[in-house]
C-alpha cells in the first residue's frame, strides 16, 4: 500500500510503474484505489523486484509513476468477472466500482491451488458469497477444475451484458471465445513487458495496440484484431516472440 | 499552384519529408505499419545488432519535463529474428523502411547491415552511438576515425542508400560528419541523443537503471538545429534533421537550416501519431503561402 494523490483517482484496470531504486521499475495493476490517497498493488514473489517489494516495511520509499493505461468500462446489467491467479488484482477495484454503482455482479475466481487465491474476504464483502464461485485445479477450495469451465457454465445462464477478465493470457482467450459464442462483449486486461510506459518504445505491443496507452484493457472489437497473438504468443525483453 | 511534398534523399524516394526516428515504435511489423499508415514518409526500425539484447533494467525512460531521458540499452531480437518482422511489414501496400543497425566493430556493423539489406529494407541507417567492443568505454560515434572505418566497411557490404546518424556528444560534429562522408555515407542524420541524467532527491539515486542515458525532445532542438546548420554547410551529402521536432514550424526551421527531411520520435509521446499528418499539412500550407512548389526550394535558405 502507498499514498499517491494521482493514483487514488485511477480507474479499475489501470496500472502503475513501481520503482525500487537500484533494482528495477515494474508495472503493477492497482488492486486497491482509495480510500483517500491510499492505493495498493498485490504482488506475487517471482523474481528480484518482487522479492524486494515483499521485503518493504512501512515507511520505506517506493517510486510511483502513473496511473497508466485505459481501464475497464463498467456496464449496466448483469456482468461476469472471471479472474485467474494474480489477475484477480486488476479485477478487485472493478468489483468495488460495481458495488458502489449497485451493479449485478457474478464472479468466478480460480487458480492452481488455494494458496494462490488472495483477498477472498474482501471479495466476499464486495460481491457477496452467493455471487462468488471459486475454482482450484487441485480442488483445495471451491470447485475442482478450471475457472474457464466454471465461466462456461455460468455464461450458459443467459442475460449477461458483459464479461470482464484478467489472468493468464491463454485463460483469457478461452473466456473471450466463450463470451463471443454467446454474443457477450468482453473486456480483457492484458499484460506485456512494459519499459517506457509512455507509448514510445513498442515493447508492450499486441498487434497495433500499445498496452500502456490503448490498453491494458482491450475490448472484444480490439481483441478480434489480434487473434493471431492473443493467447498465442507474448514477447520477451528483446522483442522476440515467446509462445504460450 | 500545387505543392508537391515528395522528396528524394540519397536515392530514397519519400512521399513527404518526415520519418519515424529509430527506437520509437519500431520493434514489430505491425508497429512500423501503424506509423506508416499515420503518414510518415519513411519509418526507421529499432536499432538491430547481430545478437539479441534485452536492454537495460528499468527505469529506462524518464520524463524530465523539457524532454525525455532514455537508457533503453538497445533491446532488440537481433537482425536474424527481425527478418521475419520485415517480411510481414513488407507484405501489403508499398512502405519505405530504413533499417537501423549497430555493432561493436566495423565487421559487426557490416554484417548486420548486409543481413538487413538482404531482408528488404529500402535503406540502412548506422547507429554509431554504441560502445566499441575492444576499446572499453569508447563510443564509436565519438571517434571520427572509427566512424570513417565503420562506414567504409559497411559501404563495401551494402549497395542500399547509407545513412549515418551522428552523435552530438563530441567536440566537433563537423569533423564527425566529414569523416562519415569520407567513409562513403550517402546521407547524415543529425542528431542522436545528448548524454544526460536525472537524480532522485529523496533516495539520492540516479533515476535511470543505467544511470546515464540520452536526452531527446524539445530541450535538444536548438542543439540539433545548430548541428544541422553546421554539418549541412560542411558536407555535400544530404542531412536529415532529428531532435525535438514537435510541429510543422520546427520542421520548417530544420529545412531552412539545411535538412532535406526530418525525423520525429519523442514528440509522439506528447502529440501521438497524428503528428506526421500535422507536420506534412502544416509544411504544405507554409510552402503554398510562401510561393514554393517543392520542399527542396527551402532547404538551406538560412545559410
Amino acid at each position: 500500500m502507498f499514498r499517491d494523490r494521482r493514483c487514488a483517482h485511477a480507474s479499475p484496470g489501470q496500472y502503475v510503474m513501481l520503482w525500487l531504486p537500484g533494482v528495477d521499475e515494474v508495472p503493477m495493476s492497482l488492486s486497491s484505489i482509495g480510500p483517500g490517497v491510499l492505493c495498493g498493488v498485490s504482488v506475487e514473489r517471482v523474481g528480484e523486484a518482487t522479492t524486494v517489494i515483499h521485503q518493504l516495511k512501512e515507511g520505506d520509499l517506493v517510486g510511483v509513476r502513473g496511473p497508466f493505461g485505459k481501464g475497464f468500462t463498467p456496464s449496466k446489467g448483469k456482468v461476469l468477472l472471471v479472474a485467474g491467479g494474480t489477475g484477480l488484482a486488476s479485477l478487485l477495484p472493478l468489483a468495488e466500482r460495481f458495488k458502489a454503482l449497485g451493479g449485478n455482479v457474478l464472479m468466478a475466481c480460480g487458480g492452481k491451488t488455494r494458496s494462490v487465491l488472495f483477498g477472498l474476504e474482501r471479495l466476499r464483502s464486495l460481491v457477496g458469497s452467493e455471487s462468488l464461485v471459486l475454482a482450484t485445479e487441485d480442488g483445495s477450495v471451491g470447485v475442482k477444475g478450471l475457472v474457464t469451465e466454471v465461466a462456461a457454465r455460468i455464461l450458459d445462464e443467459s442475460g449477461f451484458e458483459a464479461v470482464y477478465t484478467c489472468g493468464p493470457e491463454p485463460m483469457m482467450r478461452v473466456v473471450f471465445e466463450l463470451a463471443e459464442r454467446r454474443g457477450v462483449p468482453t473486456q480483457a486486461c492484458l499484460e506485456r513487458m512494459v519499459k517506457c510506459s509512455l507509448g514510445l518504445c513498442g515493447s508492450c505491443m499486441i498487434g497495433r495496440f500499445r498496452l500502456c496507452k490503448d490498453g491494458p484493457v482491450l475490448s472484444s472489437v480490439q481483441l478480434r484484431e489480434v487473434l493471431d497473438e492473443f493467447g498465442v504468443f507474448t514477447r520477451g525483453f528483446d522483442g522476440s516472440p515467446i509462445w504460450y | 499552384m500545387q505543392v508537391d511534398l515528395r522528396t528524394e534523399v540519397a536515392g530514397l524516394e519519400l512521399r513527404n519529408p518526415t520519418m519515424l526516428s529509430a527506437g520509437i515504435l519500431g520493434m514489430t511489423a505491425k508497429s512500423l505499419r501503424t506509423v506508416w499508415d499515420a503518414g510518415a514518409g519513411a519509418v526507421v526500425t529499432k536499432s538491430l545488432g547481430l545478437k539479441p539484447r534485452e536492454g537495460y533494467p528499468n527505469p529506462s525512460v524518464v520524463d524530465v519535463g523539457c524532454g525525455l531521458l532514455n537508457a533503453m540499452g538497445l533491446p532488440n531480437p537481433g537482425v536474424h529474428e527481425f527478418l521475419k518482422e520485415l517480411k510481414v511489414a513488407r507484405s501489403g501496400n508499398p512502405i519505405k523502411i530504413i533499417g537501423s543497425v549497430y555493432g561493436g566493430s566495423s565487421e559487426e556493423f557490416a554484417e548486420a547491415a548486409k543481413i538487413l539489406s538482404q531482408g528488404g529494407v529500402d535503406a540502412v541507417e548506422l547507429n554509431v552511438s554504441c560502445p566499441h567492443v575492444r576499446e572499453v568505454g569508447v563510443e564509436i560515434g565519438q571517434n571520427p576515425e572509427l566512424v570513417e572505418e565503420v562506414v567504409s566497411e559497411v559501404k563495401k557490404a551494402v549497395t542500399l542508400p547509407l545513412f549515418v546518424k551522428l552523435s552530438p556528444n563530441v567536440t566537433s560534429i563537423t569533423n564527425l560528419a566529414l569523416a562519415a562522408e569520407r567513409g562513403g555515407a550517402d546521407a547524415l542524420v543529425a542528431i542522436n541523443t545528448l548524454r544526460a541524467m536525472a537524480i532522485d532527491i529523496e533516495t539520492h539515486r540516479p533515476v535511470l537503471g543505467n544511470r546515464i542515458g540520452g536526452l531527446s525532445g524539445p530541450a535538444i532542438k536548438p542543439v540539433a538545429l545548430r548541428c544541422v546548420y553546421e554539418v549541412s554547410q560542411a558536407v555535400r551529402i544530404p542531412v536529415v534533421g532529428c531532435g525535438g521536432i514537435a510541429d510543422w514550424r520546427d520542421a520548417v526551421e530544420f529545412l531552412l537550416a539545411g535538412a532535406s527531411a526530418v525525423q520525429i520520435g519523442t514528440a509522439i509521446a506528447y502529440r501521438d501519431l497524428s503528428i506526421f499528418k500535422e507536420v506534412a499539412s502544416g509544411l504544405e500550407r507554409y510552402l503554398l503561402r510562401r510561393g514554393h512548389r517543392r520542399v527542396g526550394e527551402i532547404v538551406g535558405l538560412s545559410h
